[in-house]
Parts: structure tokens; sequence; C-alpha cells
């Protein structure tokens, strides 16, 4: 599979749910379908919650990778409006 | 819509639903909503709005507060006895919101002021106690191409229903002519549980969100009957009556119409 370039990237380290959602929603939202959007965190729960929550709202999670001892990153395509 | 990190705090249990998010909030923040009577109906509409983030909010009323409103007018308490109604209920939603502008009107609503008191307005909410008024308003609404949400209450009972100019009824479809003001319960008579108009002004709020976000169904062509002895809901099909007197094909109300005579609670 060939690298995905993320279109937007947002760094949510530091907040917890539902503010991590909210912010990532919001990002979603902003952008064009067809559009790939970055997102770095460090709240564990929301690395599983927000491809589930994703999901639901018809979006398709790409990748969900734990970078190192405390982040992650999501890969989310915008399939929706 | 910019929000600021105080209100992603507030809204986020709305901006995480997929059917409102960041654009339905925004499209909630730029609405105008008049709101008549800031009473048992009023409160409760004026309250959940307030905390909903709707942009403006009209209060449209003329009274004091009074000891005996407090047992179903949540907006209003004992140290505000005596205070204008929308003044009291301003200063109990700015307490709650302050990104709401809270606009009081204090004015006795008639056939020759309400065109302009909803002009400003998207969507009017009726919360008024009397016939005249329901009428009334009802008429103005569809001169105005205003939507309107109606709340009625007396008793046990209560009833909602939603009119969208030009796509089904009105309230005078429903009922041609007010009653006559013998047959109206006086306030004497009138008892009214107190948490009914929690419930009726609380299906009003629901109503005027979904009409802000174009989302789900809304009580058009619709009469949704609380029963709050029998705790049942009913929906009553309300057709569009062609021979209507203000929104049929050929109306024969083309100016508003001030009902006084013998009702109580107008003074
Ligand atoms: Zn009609």
């Amino acid at each position: 599979m060939e690298a995905v370039v993320p279109d937007k990237s947002i760094n949510i380290k530091g907040l917890v749910c539902p503010y991590t959602f909210v912010k990532a929603k919001l990002a979603i939202e902003s952008m064009e379908v067809g559009q790939v959007l970055e997102i770095l965190l460090d709240y564990e729960e929301a690395s599983r919650s927000i491809p589930k929550s994703m999901e639901d709202h018809g979006q398709k999670v790409l990748k969900t990778e734990k970078v190192n001892d405390t982040d992650w990153i999501l890969l989310i395509r915008k399939e929706r409006d | 819509m910019e929000f600021t990190d105080e209100q992603l705090l507030r809204y986020s249990r709305h901006i995480i639903l997929p059917e409102v998010g960041g654009k339905g909030q925004a499209k909630i923040a730029s609405a105008k909503v008049a709101i008549v009577g800031a009473g048992g109906l009023g409160c409760p509409v004026g309250y959940y709005l307030t905390a909903a983030g709707v942009g403006t909010i009209g209060l449209i009323d003329n009274d004091t507060v009074e000891m005996s409103n407090l047992q179903r007018q949540i907006a209003h308490n004992v140290h505000t006895i005596g205070m204008p109604k929308v003044e009291s209920a301003a200063r109990t939603f700015e307490a709650l919101n302050p990104d709401v502008t809270v606009v009081q009107i204090r004015k006795r609503i008639s056939k020759d002021n309400i065109l302009d008191l909803i002009k400003d307005y998207d969507i009017v909410v009726d919360g008024s106690d009397n016939f005249p008024t329901r009428y009334l308003v009802n008429d103005a609404c569809v001169l105005a191409r205003k939507p309107l949400v109606s709340g009625a209450i007396l008793r046990f009972e209560g009833q909602v229903t939603t009119i969208v100019p030009g796509e089904g009824h009105c309230y005078r479809c429903l009922f041609e002519d007010p009653p006559p003001p013998g047959l109206v319960p006086s306030c004497q008579e009138a008892g009214v549980l107190g948490v009914l108009p929690g419930v009726i002004g609380g299906l009003q709020a629901t109503e005027v969100l979904k009409l802000i976000l174009g989302k789900g169904d809304l009580l058009k062509g619709e009469l949704l009957i609380y029963n709050a002895l029998k705790t049942t809901f009913r929906k009553v099909k309300v057709p569009k009556n062609p021979n209507c007197p203000v929104c049929g094909e050929n109306p024969t109300i083309t100016e508003l119409i001030d009902y006084t005579e013998g009702y109580c609670g107008l003074h």
C-alpha cells in the first residue's frame, strides 16, 4: 500500500473525551470529501473511540498506529459530508 | 463559525451528534426565535433554546411575575416577584448562557404591533395562554410566512403542532374560529399540573431546533396530544383545509383580528 499524504493534520495531545472527538469531527467537517485527516493523540481511549465514531459517521479509517510509548496517529479519509 | 474553547466545551454534546455537528451548531447560533409569552410554556422553551445556544431570543410578554406563577414558570423565582416577566426570564437565561442575546419585548401583543414584533425573527413560538392571542399569532405567521410552533396546556393535557407556511395546515384549518368566551374555562376553573408546561415546552423547543437544523420530521399536518394522567401521546392528522379563512385558496381573513370581548386573562 502506498503512503497516504494527509491533507490536514491536527495535534490533540493532552485532550480527553469527548473533546478529542469534537476536535476531530470539526476538522473533518472543514475538509472536502476524499481528503485525509491525520490525528496525533495521546489519550488511549480515544485511539479506539475516534476510529469507531468516525466509522459510525460514515468516514473511512485508513490507519490506527501506536507510534511511541505515549502517542497514536490516526488517518481518516472523509467519505461524506 | 470558529468556536471558542468554552463553546467547544459547552456545545460538545451537540457537535458530536451526526445530525448537528459544528455546522448545525453554527446554524443554531445564528437563529432568531421569537417567543410569545414568558409564562408556563415560554419559560422552558426559552430556557432550553438558551442552553442550546440559539443566537437571539425575543421574549414578548406584558405581565409581571406573581407568586402563583412559580408552580410552573421555571424561569422566575421569589426574588423576581413584581418584576416584568421578560426581565426576570432574561436574567435567568443570561445566567445560563451569555452567548445568547435575549431581547425583552414588554408589550401586549395586538393586531397593530405583532407583524412588526416578529418581522426580525426566523421562527415564532406560541406559548400564550388564551385563544385570542393564539389565533392572532397564527394569522400573523401565515400572513408573514413565518414557521410557528404552537403549544397549549390545560389541566393534565397539552397539545403541540408545527405550522410551516405553504406546507400543511394552520391553526384555523384545525378550528376555524376561537371558541365563544362562555365555553372557555375561567381563570378560577383552569388549573394546570405544574410540570405539564415542561413537557409541552420541551417538545416545542425540540421542534424549533429541528426547524433550525432542517433535520427529522416536524409536527406538520399533525397535532400531538399528551395526556399526563394516562401517560399517553396521541397524534391526530390535521389536513389542510382548502377553505381555511386564512391559509386557504380564497382567504377571507387578509387583515389581523383582535378578539377581546369576554376572554379571561386579557387585562
Ligand atoms: Zn389554515
